[in-house]
C-alpha cells in the first residue's frame, strides 16, 4: 500500500472539483456529529413453534437488546462477538433491512428503516460470504452499473475507479467473468463495489474471511487507508483478531445481544486482563525460576517462561531475576488478543476482576500450541500487539515484541 | 430516489449479457428449439391436413403460430423460472438486494426483461428462418393471402402489424413477469415455491396456446383460457402477428393483456411491500 488515496476533491479538471466540493464540505460538518447513534436498540424475532397437533405457540427470541453506543465521524471500530450474538442483527438495523423492536437508531441523522433509500446511497456494505458482484459478467460492468445505481458523476466514477484498480492491482481481471476470479480477488472487486459512491460510512462483515495473509493484508492496508486519507467511518465485523489489532483503536463486544465492553483495545486487555509472559534466556539450563509474584509454566533448555498478572509490573520482576539468575536476554509476551477476547465472551456477566487472575496461563503453556515448536500465537497476531502497548504509562519495561524472542536485550 | 431509467437499462442490459455469455447453451437452446418446432408444425399440419380450417388457421397460419411459439416459449418463461429471487432468499443473498437504493420490482422486472429480450432473439430469429425454408410462413408482409378474415393493406398495415406484435409481445412478458414475480416473492413465506412454480408451468402449457390454438378448444373451456393471464402470453401475440383480430377484437385482446399486466404488477408492488416489512421485522 504504497499509494495514498486523493482526497475527496483532487481531481485534475475544475468540473470534477466542483461537483464532489458538497462531499468535502459534508466531512466537515460531520465531524462535529456522531455517524451513528444507538439507543436502548433492541430487537426481538417472534417464533410460531408448534405446541401440539394443533396449536402453535408465540416465542419471542431477543436477538439483541439495550445497545447503546455512539460512533462519530471518521472512526473505525473493532465490532466483536462470537457467532449468533448479534452482530449481523445490529448491521442490518443500521442499514435499515431490520426494524429494532426497541429504541432509537440515527445514521448519518437519519432513521434507517424509514429512510433506507436516502441512507443507502450514503452507505457502503460488504459482506465477505457474499457478493454484489455479477456472477458472469467482467468485474467492469459491476462497477458500471453501480455507477448508475448511485448516480456516480462520470468524472468522479472514473477517477474512484483508477484509483482503487491501482490500490487493489486489479487491473489484470477487470475483464475477467466474477465467477472466475480467486477469492481474494473477488473480495477487491467488492470492497472496491462498496466504495464507488464515496459512502460516509461503511460497513464489512468479515471482510478478511478465508483470505490468505497477503491478502489479508492488502485489504488491511486499503482500509487503513480509507480510513486516514476519506475519513470514512469503519465498522468492522470479524472473527480474526489480526484486523483488530491492526485497524481499530476502539473495539465494541457484544454476547448474547448485549454490549459487553466498549473502548480502547488496550483497555479491553487491561480489564480482562489475564497473564503475561516474562521469556527469559539464562546461560544455561537450570531449575525453575523462583521469584515472587510469578509461577514458571514451561522450560526449555536455558529458556524459561514466568506468567504474572497482567496488571503487574514487570521492571521489579526484571530486575530481581537479572540480579539472581545468569540472564543473557529476556522479552515479555502479552496475552493474544483471541484470549482476551475468548476470556471475555466465556466470563459473560462476571465481574471481569474475579477473572483476572485466573486461567491466564494456560493459553501460553502449550495447550494452545499442542505441537510445541512455538510458543506464541503466530507471529502475525503477536506483532500486532505493539501497536496498542507501547502507550500505557504504569508499565515500564518496553514492551517490544516481534517475530524474535530478543526484544529487550540486555 | 428509486433509481433512473439508466440504472434500470443497465441491469437489463447486464441480464441480457448474462444470458447470452454462455455460445455453447445459446446453440443448442436455438438448435433445440428449431428441431422440435420442425416436429410440431408436421405434426399439427398432419391434423390440418384432415381438418382445414381449424380454429380459424390455415396450414401457413399454424405453421406460423408454431413457430412464434417457438419464439416466445423461454421468452414468455411458459416453463417458469427466469427470476432468481427464490434463490436469493433462501441463500440470504436478497438482504444485499434490499440494501440498494433501487426499486426491488423494477430491479427484477428489468432483469428478466434482459433474459426475456435475449431469449426471443435467439429463440426466435433462427427457428423462423429455418423454418421459412422449409415451410410455407405467414409473415406480415404477405398482405392479402389471408385466408382468416384478416386483410391488413399496403406497407402502413405490415408496418402497424409489426408494430402491434411488438407492442402485444412486451404487454405479454409484462403478464408473464408479472406472474412469476408474484410466485418468486412468495418464497418469502413458503420454504420452496416449486408447488406454485409446477402450477405455472402447468396452466402456462395448456391454456397460453403454446401446446394448441386455444381457438380449437371446446366453448367453455376455451372462453376460460382466452380470458385468462396465460392467452395473453402466447396466443394474443400470435394472432396479432397472423392478424386474425382485426378492429374490436384487437382492441379488446391488447387491452385484456394491458389489464392483467396493471393487475398483476400492481399486485406484486403490493406484494413487494408485505415482503420487505416481513423481512424487516421478522430477519433473513
Amino acid at each position: 500500500m504504497t499509494t495514498a488515496f486523493p482526497p475527496p476533491a483532487s481531481t485534475p479538471d475544475g468540473q470534477a472539483g466542483a461537483a464532489v466540493q458538497p462531499a468535502n464540505a459534508r466531512l466537515v460538518v460531520e465531524n462535529a456529529e456522531p455517524a451513528i447513534e444507538m439507543d436502548g436498540v433492541g430487537k426481538t424475532f417472534v417464533l410460531r413453534r408448534r405446541a401440539g397437533r394443533l396449536r402453535r405457540e408465540r416465542v419471542d427470541v431477543p436477538a439483541v437488546a439495550d445497545l447503546t453506543f455512539r460512533i462519530n465521524a471518521g472512526e473505525m471500530v473493532g465490532y466483536l462477538g462470537p457467532n449468533g450474538a448479534g452482530k449481523s442483527t445490529t448491521i442490518k438495523m443500521l442499514i435499515g433491512i431490520l426494524v429494532p423492536s426497541a429504541g432509537r437508531i440515527r445514521v448519518c441523522g437519519l432513521d434507517p428503516s424509514r429512510q433506507r433509500m436516502e441512507l443507502a446511497r450514503r452507505l457502503g456494505v460488504v459482506f465477505g460470504q457474499r457478493t454484489t458482484l455479477w456472477w458472469d459478467l467482467p468485474l467492469r460492468d459491476s462497477f458500471d452499473l453501480l455507477r448508475h445505481i448511485y448516480r456516480i458523476p462520470p468524472d468522479r466514477f472514473r477517477e474512484n475507479l483508477d484509483h482503487f484498480v491501482d490500490l487493489l492491482q486489479m487491473a489484470p481481471f477487470l475483464e475477467t467473468p466474477v465467477r472466475q476470479l480467486s477469492l481474494g480477488q473477488r473480495m477487491r472487486g467488492d470492497l472496491t463495489a462498496a466504495l464507488l459512491h464515496d459512502p460516509e460510512i461503511v460497513y464489512l462483515d468479515e471482510p478478511t474471511i478465508g483470505l490468505d495473509v497477503v491478502s489479508k493484508a492488502a485489504v488491511r492496508g486499503f482500509l487503513a487507508e480509507l480510513n486516514r486519507a476519506r475519513g470514512t467511518t469503519i465498522v468492522l465485523t470479524t472473527h480474526d483478531m489480526t484486523d483488530i489489532e491492526q485497524l481499530c483503536p476502539r473495539v465494541l463486544v457484544i454476547d448474547h445481544g448485549r454490549l459487553g465492553f466498549d473502548g480502547e483495545l488496550r483497555d479491553l486487555r487491561a480489564q480482562i486482563g489475564g497473564e503475561r509472559i516474562l521469556v527469559v534466556d539464562l546461560t544455561e539450563p537450570h531449575p525453575p525460576i523462583d521469584v515472587a509474584g510469578t509461577r514458571v509454566v514451561r522450560v526449555d533448555g536455558p529458556r524459561q517462561w514466568l506468567a504474572f498478572p497482567a496488571g503487574a509490573s514487570a521492571a521489579p520482576l526484571v530486575a530481581t531475576v537479572a540480579d539472581r539468575y545468569p540472564l543473557i536476554d529476556l522479552s515479555i509476551r502479552e496475552p493474544a488478543i483471541e484470549d482476551v477476547i475468548a476470556r471475555l465472551y466465556t466470563s459473560g456477566t462476571e465481574d471481569p476482576s474475579d477473572t483476572r487472575n485466573s486461567s491466564g496461563a494456560e493459553d501460553f503453556s502449550g495447550t494452545k500450541n499442542p505441537s510445541g515448536t512455538e510458543d506464541v500465537p503466530g507471529t502475525e497476531d503477536f506483532s500486532g500487539a505493539e501497536d496498542f502497548s507501547g502507550t500505557d504509562g504504569n508499565r515500564p519495561v518496553p514492551r517490544q515484541s516481534g517475530t524474535s524472542d530478543t526484544a529487550a536485550s540486555l | 430516489m428509486r433509481g433512473s431509467v439508466a440504472t434500470y437499462l443497465t441491469v437489463a442490459r447486464c441480464s441480457a449479457r448474462r444470458y447470452a455469455g454462455y455460445r455453447a447453451a445459446t446453440a443448442a437452446g436455438a438448435f433445440t428449439n428449431t428441431v422440435f418446432g420442425i416436429i410440431r408444425a408436421y405434426v399439427l399440419l398432419q391434423v390440418w391436413h384432415q381438418q382445414p380450417g381449424l380454429g380459424g388457421y390455415d396450414a401457413s397460419g399454424v405453421v406460423t403460430f408454431v413457430f412464434l411459439g417457438q419464439a416466445l416459449i423461454t421468452s414468455m418463461a411458459l416453463f417458469g423460472g427466469g427470476i432468481d429471487l427464490p434463490e436469493r432468499v433462501r441463500s440470504g443473498a436478497v438482504t444485499m438486494d434490499m440494501a440498494r437504493p433501487v426499486s426491488f420490482q423494477t430491479w427484477w422486472l428489468a432483469d428478466d426483461g434482459g433474459r426475456a429480450a435475449v431469449q426471443l432473439i435467439i429463440r426466435g430469429v433462427p427457428p423462423m428462418a429455418v423454418a421459412a425454408l422449409l415451410f410455407d410462413l405467414r409473415l406480415p408482409t404477405s398482405v392479402g393471402t389471408t385466408s382468416t378474415g384478416m386483410a391488413s393493406a399496403g406497407i402502413g398495415g405490415v408496418i402497424g402489424t409489426w408494430g402491434l406484435f411488438a407492442v402485444s409481445v412486451a404487454l405479454g412478458f409484462l403478464v408473464s413477469f408479472g406472474l412469476r414475480y408474484l410466485i418468486a416473492l412468495t418464497s418469502f413465506w413458503l420454504l420452496d415455491q416449486r408447488g406454485l412454480e409446477s402450477a405455472y408451468t402447468l396452466c402456462a402449457v395448456f391454456l397460453s396456446g403454446i401446446s394448441v390454438p386455444l381457438t380449437i378448444m371446446p366453448g367453455a373451456l376455451r372462453g376460460l383460457a382466452e380470458a385468462l393471464p396465460f392467452a395473453a402470453m402466447m396466443q394474443i401475440p400470435a394472432d396479432v402477428f397472423l392478424g386474425n383480430r382485426t378492429g374490436a377484437s384487437l382492441f379488446a385482446a391488447i387491452a385484456l393483456q394491458a389489464g392483467w399486466a396493471a393487475v398483476l404488477l400492481a399486485s406484486g408492488r403490493a406484494l413487494t411491500a408485505r415482503a420487505t416489512r416481513k423481512l424487516v421485522i421478522q430477519g433473513g
